[in-house]
């Protein structure tokens, strides 16, 4: 089919503003917030209804077109990088809370969404959406949804496999699933934790009923220096150790406190090796309890300077430091690549080290920032993409560091998904049959692979071709996606 | 332990070639709940024997372990270091294991405000049922490499591979615990657990029965007792006893004999009219139900759907009904696949969910 003919078909159900495919209203949808991927859809649709999604799907399906869904677009592994011959589908019209229900404790809202927005309309009610992305200000509950998004409160209150309770699912025909449902559990096998986290390959979440729990009480930060990084991380396993699961625990290394404090003056020991953030939120007496024990296991674990946030604004500054860690790195370096390896946490110290003798290996700085309770290292390598062969360099670097991860018994990715950008290291990370249960998964929904192709799941062919056990990355700068 | 995987694979790879069904047997604490294994000269595989925890570092939050693992003994393990597992699995019986509580999926009291199995695992290891031994997750806290297999082995009732190992998180107990209780009607309960829920409070179960509302509160002493000043309600003595005997239906109402539904609904669904007795759970969420004679299942499926849930028949004293609730028909369609793909030969625990995959095998 012409493009013109299927602009035509679209314009058919769609206003003529939302099927975009000149050259310059593509461009905006080239890429997600990985930008090292950059590739034009042939078509970019923007629905407002679920019937008219329905209706996308059923003419992509009959002239088996591939789609790439995209919510706010602000993913970190090129999940919703665009298809060269596919419809590119926002989502991001679809943006309604449709129903709030406090006695409940749910609310019902459509994929376009903000993250934010869910808390904000919930807030009256004494009452929040608990996965907090960084990028919760922008991102969208649906691609929260696609990713399975943490934050920094995942280690008490879940990730968003834990916060959610019913999707509507078109598949690639068009046909509505309920998944999930109002109560606690349902019947059969859990397809909701199968789609939460599934990267689009699997159908079109249409509508997501989500949990509400009370905002805490209360929230108090405990702000710990150390002059070794060591000390910090058993601190931090100290504080587990003690019974505590703090409601936030973050760790910044040295070169990311610098960072920070030339960029925000939070007041940040500038001494210090590494930085603990530790959190704890919940009832008045629960709080004051809790902030006391950490205090102490902080001390006992030679913590040279401890703060304690006094009031809200006092906690806020804390943090304000670590969420300014990615546009600090933008203010030391022309360009940064966020990695996303999750590991168990006793390797810790081994793993840093590690990292950094790759970074005096490779030539590139490297800033750590680590959430620290559950374990997931989010190491931003500093480059310049003007200098050539500097991003091939730090694709390399970022590469030896998720194997480093899996090695230590971890993962590639914790939270930011597979996408295009660690697909060669799932051949690392799962053997041949793992791999082909995946793709079996994906043809139980999709059997023709027009949802999101060539993510998430790399064929065999792919692994074989990387050679089974070692992946030579650079070799390929940007592979070429299965044709159908 | 090699040996016992390298011995569950070959039998699997025989059942394969003959068609034999197999009835994977754990210790048998739940082989009361679900549809009976489907099919003639059912071969009975005991699992039970693969045991033992693998790993188990408390400041990681994460226990590894393997799924013939007895629950007891786990959770034995778990206590030492101050530690539970926060679902708080019924056992039924001393035999209960690691596998048979994450295929049925059950959890307990404390399922509403920390949790459920399916919320805590992380990872498997699992034979398919072509005997392939394959690993899904791991053993950290998060991960979202490659579809979720992990968790949609839970409630999967073994039809989808035989379980080897399984890690899941786990979290330190309780500082304190207190049991309060109230008396009230069922209205008035269902209400009051709600607007609870919704409000920064430390209540970890809920139990409505006989126009007594039960509650737990757990954390820090200083927090219990405050929130059970705001509550209000007598300290109950024997909590801990009282909780364990709702976990573990040792609980009078559980014992009459009769026919017991599981009703998982929307919490705020006022008092569902039903002949028989009911105990509540949840904040609302789980209503069990002790029917009596003549009421038929579509009776109660039509009024858990209309409470945004399903029901489950899960002990059956007469009854004959379908044990599951009836799934819609494209959601069944993707069961029947998904049932193939991990089992193409349909032996593991086959019809043990639904009968429609036994159908659906038949008729390819």
């Amino acid at each position: 089919m012409s493009l013109q003919t299927l602009v035509n078909q679209l314009r058919s159900f769609l206003p003529p503003e939302a099927v975009l495919h000149e050259t310059e209203d593509l461009k905006p949808y080239e890429c997600d917030a990985l930008s090292a991927y950059r590739q034009l859809p042939m078509v970019v649709v923007l629905p407002r209804t679920e019937e008219q999604v329905i209706k996308v799907l059923q003419l992509c399906h009959a002239m088996k077109i591939p789609i790439v869904a995209r919510g706010a677009g602000t993913g970190l592994s090129g999940g919703a990088l665009p298809h060269a011959e596919g419809v590119l589908l926002s989502l991001a019209r679809l943006n309604q809370i449709i129903a709030v229900e406090p006695l409940a404790r749910m609310a019902r809202v459509q994929p376009g969404v903000r993250n934010l927005a869910i808390s904000e309309a919930a807030a009256p009610y004494g009452l929040h959406y608990a996965p907090d992305p960084s990028s919760q200000i922008a991102c969208s509950i649906g691609g929260n949804v696609a990713e399975n998004s943490g934050g920094v409160h995942c280690l008490k209150y879940g990730l968003t496999v834990h916060n959610i309770l019913k999707l509507r699912v078109l598949t690639i025909e068009g046909e509505c699933l309920e998944i999930g449902g109002e109560s606690l559990d349902s019947a059969g096998y859990d397809l909701l934790a199968l789609m939460t986290g599934s990267e689009g390959m699997l159908g079109i979440v249409t509508e997501i009923t989500v949990k509400l729990i009370p905002v805490p009480e209360q929230a108090q930060l405990v702000m710990a220096a150390f002059d070794d990084i060591h000390k910090a991380g058993n601190a931090v396993a100290n504080v587990i150790g003690a019974g505590i699961i703090p409601a936030g625990m973050e760790m910044m290394d040295k070169i990311t406190i610098h960072a920070v404090e030339e960029f925000l003056h939070a007041g940040y020991d500038l001494d210090a090796a590494a930085i603990l953030l530790c959190e704890s939120d919940g009832s008045t007496e629960e709080v004051a309890d809790e902030i006391g024990r950490i205090q102490a296991i902080m001390q006992q674990s030679g913590a040279i300077k401890i703060s304690t946030s006094r009031n809200e604004a006092e906690r806020l500054s804390f943090w304000a430091g670590r969420k300014a860690a990615f546009p600090a790195a933008g203010r030391v370096s022309p360009d940064y690549y966020c990695m996303d390896g999750t590991i168990p946490r006793k390797h810790l110290a081994d793993v840093l080290c590690g990292i950094e003798n790759l970074s005096q290996a490779y030539g590139l700085r490297c800033m750590n920032v680590f959430h620290a309770g559950d374990g997931n290292l989010h190491p931003l390598i500093l480059y310049d993409a003007n200098q050539p062969g500097e991003l091939e360099k730090t694709e390399e670097f970022g590469s030896k560091i998720l194997e480093m991860c899996i090695r230590a018994g971890g993962t590639i990715t914790g939270e930011h998904g597979v996408g295009m950008e660690k697909i060669n290291q799932m051949c690392l990370q799962f053997k041949t049959r793992e791999l082909e249960m995946f793709h079996a998964i994906k043809a139980t929904f999709d059997p023709e692979g027009l949802l999101n192709p060539g993510k998430a799941v790399p064929t065999l062919h792919r692994c074989a071709e990387l050679g089974a056990m070692h992946v030579h990355r650079g070799e390929e700068k940007f592979p070429e996606l299965p044709r159908l | 332990m090699q040996i016992l995987i390298d011995h569950l694979a070959t039998t699997l790879h025989t059942a394969a070639e003959r068609k034999t069904p197999l009835q994977i047997h754990g210790g048998g604490s739940k082989a009361f709940y679900g549809n009976p294994v489907a099919g003639e000269n059912v071969d009975v595989l005991d699992v039970a024997t693969y045991s033992g925890i693998i790993d188990y570092d408390p400041t990681e939050l994460v226990v590894t372990a393997r799924a013939g693992t007895r629950l007891a003994d786990l959770e034995a393990k778990l206590n030492q270091q101050g530690q539970m597992l926060a679902f708080e699995p019924p056992h039924f019986a001393a035999a209960a294991t690691l596998g048979g509580c994450v295929a049925t999926g059950l959890s307990g009291p404390r399922r509403a405000s920390a949790g459920a199995v399916r919320d805590f695992v992380l990872g498997v290891r699992l034979l398919d049922g072509m005997g392939s031994d394959l690993h899904f997750g791991g053993q950290v806290m998060k991960n979202v490499a490659g579809y979720d297999v992990s968790r949609l082995q839970v409630g999967a009732m073994g039809t989808l591979g035989i379980l080897l190992e399984v890690s899941l998180k786990v979290l330190p107990q309780p500082q304190s615990e207190r049991t309060v209780r109230m008396q009230m009607n069922e209205t008035e309960a269902i209400q009051r657990v709600n607007q609870w829920a919704g409000k920064p409070l430390p209540i970890s179960a809920s139990c409505f029965c006989e126009g007594e509302l039960t509650v737990r509160l757990s954390g820090a002493e200083s927090a219990v007792h405050a929130a059970h000043a705001k509550l209000g309600g007598e300290e109950l003595a024997e909590g801990k006893s009282f909780w364990e005997s709702v976990r573990e239906q040792t609980h009078a109402f559980f014992q009459s004999g009769k026919t017991l539904w599981r009703l998982s609904i929307k919490s705020t669904t006022p008092p569902v009219s039903l002949p028989g007795q009911q105990l509540i759970e949840w904040n609302g969420a789980l209503r069990w139900l002790v029917s009596d004679e003549g009421v038929d299942a579509e009776t109660i499926r039509t009024v858990a759907s209309n409470a945004a849930g399903h029901a489950t028949l899960f002990r059956s004293g007469e009854s004959r009904a379908e044990v599951f609730h009836p799934l819609a028909p494209g959601m069944m369609k993707i069961h029947r696949l998904l049932k193939q793909k991990f089992d193409p030969v349909g032996i593991l625990n086959h019809g043990r969910l639904y009968p429609e995959h036994l159908n659906a095998n038949q008729s390819r």
